[in-house]
């Protein structure tokens, strides 16, 4: 069926795609809790900042990526000096790349949960006993589980997809920063590799098909969360 | 003096400004909708910060903006039941009535899981869905679930108007004998006159 390479090419796209995830979703929430609940000089541009990544073209995204962690922007040298953390040309930097692009998606699913849980709620818990902390992780949090898992699902998939600030920040390095869509894209500029094309495109196909029938079953087995997507 | 109170709030355009003291047993706060009657229990609670004055129940000070006191929620120890019950829609009806329950520290319950089961007469009701409770159903939970997290008053915010006058009467004779039985201060809201005669010893019209 898939070559070694495809397999190759397969495993590199998820790792990338889930440390893009793993890596955004606590900043995601912070950010959608701060632009839901948040009222603070600055709130508009804050949002704004969030959503840029979705406006501006990838290429850009990719540029600005490349300024800030390469190997002389501030960014980079403050990973790289302090973790020895590397992102340019490198699989961290095309989940880094991801990461960015996947943000103001699933902030935005984020945001809408955290919204429509009942505030009262809240203070119900106040009266009984809960710390604000506590009120946090008892009530908010598992009420706006559905928004969370519906914003990790979008940004997974937004990430396996991933492809103009990637190829832009990290090049089209196999095995390194070759993803999903780039091995499809080097694989149509090769004359003959129509059938390689082929699988990768069905490949991409079952991994977001997948992406969403797992988010559905979690949302089920969660009584009364009704449906993420 | 069970309720020492004398808050001042300005919310909007509205100033609630209110003062009284009211012994042990049931007091109303009876008045329109609108009047404040609900932003006061919430100052009480401590989910509302009055703009200035003295909150005192049973001679614990509860807020006083001159001495710098506000104690937050979780440490005034109060039941507070809700006019529309406000369950948690994700804990089942068991998990509902434990939570203020494991919050309380050992000493201050007085009252545990099985008592106030039987109490209340829910005890079919505990592997369920607050959601398919009838009003009747998750007002006595709600009820529970305050009496069960240890608390030395309840406010109560019209806990009887969302219901059918069967229900009322059995939710009614619930609070009666918290009153008569459990000793507990109550301050209570409603706009229905008959509802207050027949709970309350002191009225207070905001």
């Amino acid at each position: 069926m898939l070559s070694a390479e495809e397999w190759e090419i397969l495993r590199l796209s998820l790792k990338v795609s889930l440390a893009a995830v793993g890596l955004s979703l606590p900043l995601a929430f912070g950010l959608a809790w701060l632009l839901a609940r948040g009222r603070f000089p600055g709130k508009v541009v804050l949002d704004a900042l969030v959503h840029l990544p979705l406006v501006l073209p990838p290429v850009v995204t990719g540029w600005l990526l490349l300024i800030a962690f390469g190997p002389s922007g501030p960014a980079g040298r403050f990973f790289a000096h302090w973790f020895g953390l590397v992102f340019m040309f490198r699989w961290t930097g095309a989940a880094l790349a991801a990461a960015i692009m996947a943000l103001p998606l699933m902030v935005r699913a984020m945001r809408l949960s955290i919204e429509a849980v009942d505030r009262r709620l809240e203070g119900a818990a106040r009266t009984l006993g809960a710390s604000p902390w506590r009120a946090f992780w008892s009530v908010t949090l598992p009420l706006s589980l559905p928004g969370v898992v519906a914003g990790a699902v979008l940004g997974f998939a937004r990430s396996i997809g991933e492809f103009g600030a990637t190829i832009t920040f990290v090049s089209n390095i196999p095995g390194e920063t070759r993803t999903l869509p780039l091995a499809i894209y080097s694989a149509l500029q090769i004359p003959g590799r129509e059938a390689q094309v082929t699988r990768l495109a069905i490949l991409s196909v079952l991994v977001s098909l997948a992406a969403l029938i797992l988010s559905e079953w979690l949302a089920r087995r969660r009584k009364g969360a009704g449906h993420v997507l | 003096m069970s309720f020492e109170i004398d808050v001042k709030k300005r919310l909007g355009d509205a100033q609630i400004a209110v003062r009284f003291s009211a012994d042990a047993g049931i007091t109303a706060l009876f008045g329109p909708s609108g009047a404040g009657k609900s932003s006061i229990l919430n100052m009480v609670a401590g989910l509302l910060r009055p703009d200035e004055g003295r909150i005192v129940v049973d001679g614990t000070s509860l807020f006083d903006s001159a001495a710098g006191i506000d104690l937050p929620p979780n440490k005034r120890r109060l039941g507070y039941v809700f006019q529309d019950g406000r369950l948690f829609p994700h804990k089942k009806v068991r998990a509902n009535l434990l939570y203020g329950y494991e919050l309380a520290d050992d000493g201050d319950r007085w009252m545990g899981l099985d008592e106030a089961v039987d109490f209340l007469g829910i005890g079919h009701l505990l592997d369920r869905w607050p959601a398919t409770l009838s009003g009747g159903e998750a007002q006595r939970v709600a009820i529970g679930r305050a009496l069960l997290s240890g608390p030395r008053f309840l406010l109560m915010d019209e806990p009887l108007s969302s219901l059918d006058r069967a229900r009322r009467e059995e939710i009614m004779v619930v609070i009666e004998r918290i009153r008569d039985e459990m000793k507990l201060p109550i301050l209570y809201v409603s706009h229905d006159r008959d509802e207050i005669a027949r709970l309350a010893g002191t009225v207070v019209e905001i």
